[in-house]
């Protein structure tokens, strides 16, 4: 699932570009951002670390905020959060 | 004693299954009809608020000073507090001379405390490695690499630590040891404590590490 996917309906999405950043500061970032979201609010990462894969699931299962998707196309990765 | 007899279908299904048959063995017990007992349970359960989930804490004890283990120290620390954990990092020996601030050359009141300074030059740039040091090339060398390879330095680290609220904790016997005042720290530094308390937030903790 992507962002486009949700439509609409699922409310403004905020993005955050993460790239060219290394560990552990797409997280970092990505938990600044995070702060600035109200309860179910959207944000895009979009990120070039290949570790940030393992790092996004790992931190949305401490943070519990839902990690809706993480996909990767020419060397980007994009993580789709929603706050919880 | 009387065996009990079976409890009639349960229309309450909100309870857990322990609280149901908890009611069920106390109204073996006590006679009292099970239905309120279950009832009273609900009520009791609707009175008490749920317990928050508790906030996992991580604590590290910065002891070495040295570039590749302070760096290890801010990556985790901040990540820690970005992934909503309370973050405390406890600030002795050698570690505290990284959080001396800019522009402090020479610290100490009597000459063996000035002469350490000159030895390990305090402040963040002035970190060595704990290998391939090779006068100050080692760090260097790494400095250039996480630059270039744009890996974040201990400098934005450590901001981005203290702006997640990192908590960083000075050691006052290390402050009285080596002559450094509090005013010669870093802003944002918490107040000095000793060993009580690094072990009070040690045990606490989630995770602790000495590094």
């Amino acid at each position: 699932m992507t962002a486009s996917q949700l439509g609409p309906a699922a409310g403004p999405l905020r993005e955050l570009d993460a790239r060219g950043l290394k560990c552990p500061m797409p997280i970092v970032r990505t938990a600044q951002a995070m702060k600035e979201l109200a309860a179910g609010e959207l944000l895009e990462v979009v990120a070039t670390d290949p570790g940030a894969v393992a790092d996004f699931a790992a931190w949305s299962r401490t943070t519990g905020h839902q990690l809706l998707s993480s996909v990767s196309a020419d060397g980007e990765f994009r993580f789709l959060l929603r706050h919880k | 004693m009387t065996a009990p007899t079976v409890a009639p279908p349960v229309a309450i299904d909100r309870q857990p299954f322990d609280a149901r048959m908890l009611a069920f063995l106390e109204a073996a017990v006590s006679e009292t009809p099970v239905e309120e007992i279950e009832q009273r349970a609900l009520l009791d359960s609707a009175a008490t608020p749920a317990a928050e989930p508790k906030t996992r804490q991580l604590v590290i004890v910065t002891w070495s000073g040295e570039l590749d283990k302070l760096w290890p120290t801010l990556i985790l620390s901040s990540t820690a507090a970005a992934s909503g954990m309370k973050s405390d990092v406890f600030v002795t020996f050698w570690g505290l001379l990284p959080f001396v601030r800019d522009g402090v050359r020479i610290t100490g009141q009597d000459w063996m405390q000035k002469m350490l300074a000159v030895m390990q030059r305090p402040g963040i740039d002035h970190v060595r490695t704990t290998k391939l040091n090779f006068l100050g090339l080692g760090p260097w060398m790494m400095r250039r690499l996480a630059r270039r390879y744009n890996v974040a330095s201990p400098r934005e680290l450590l901001e981005a630590a203290q702006a997640m609220g990192v908590r960083f904790i000075p050691c006052q016997m290390t402050m009285d040891m080596l002559g450094i005042r509090q005013d010669q720290l870093i802003d944002g530094m918490g107040e000095p404590a000793g060993a009580a308390t690094a072990l009070e937030l040690m045990t606490q903790a989630d995770a602790t590490l000495f590094i």
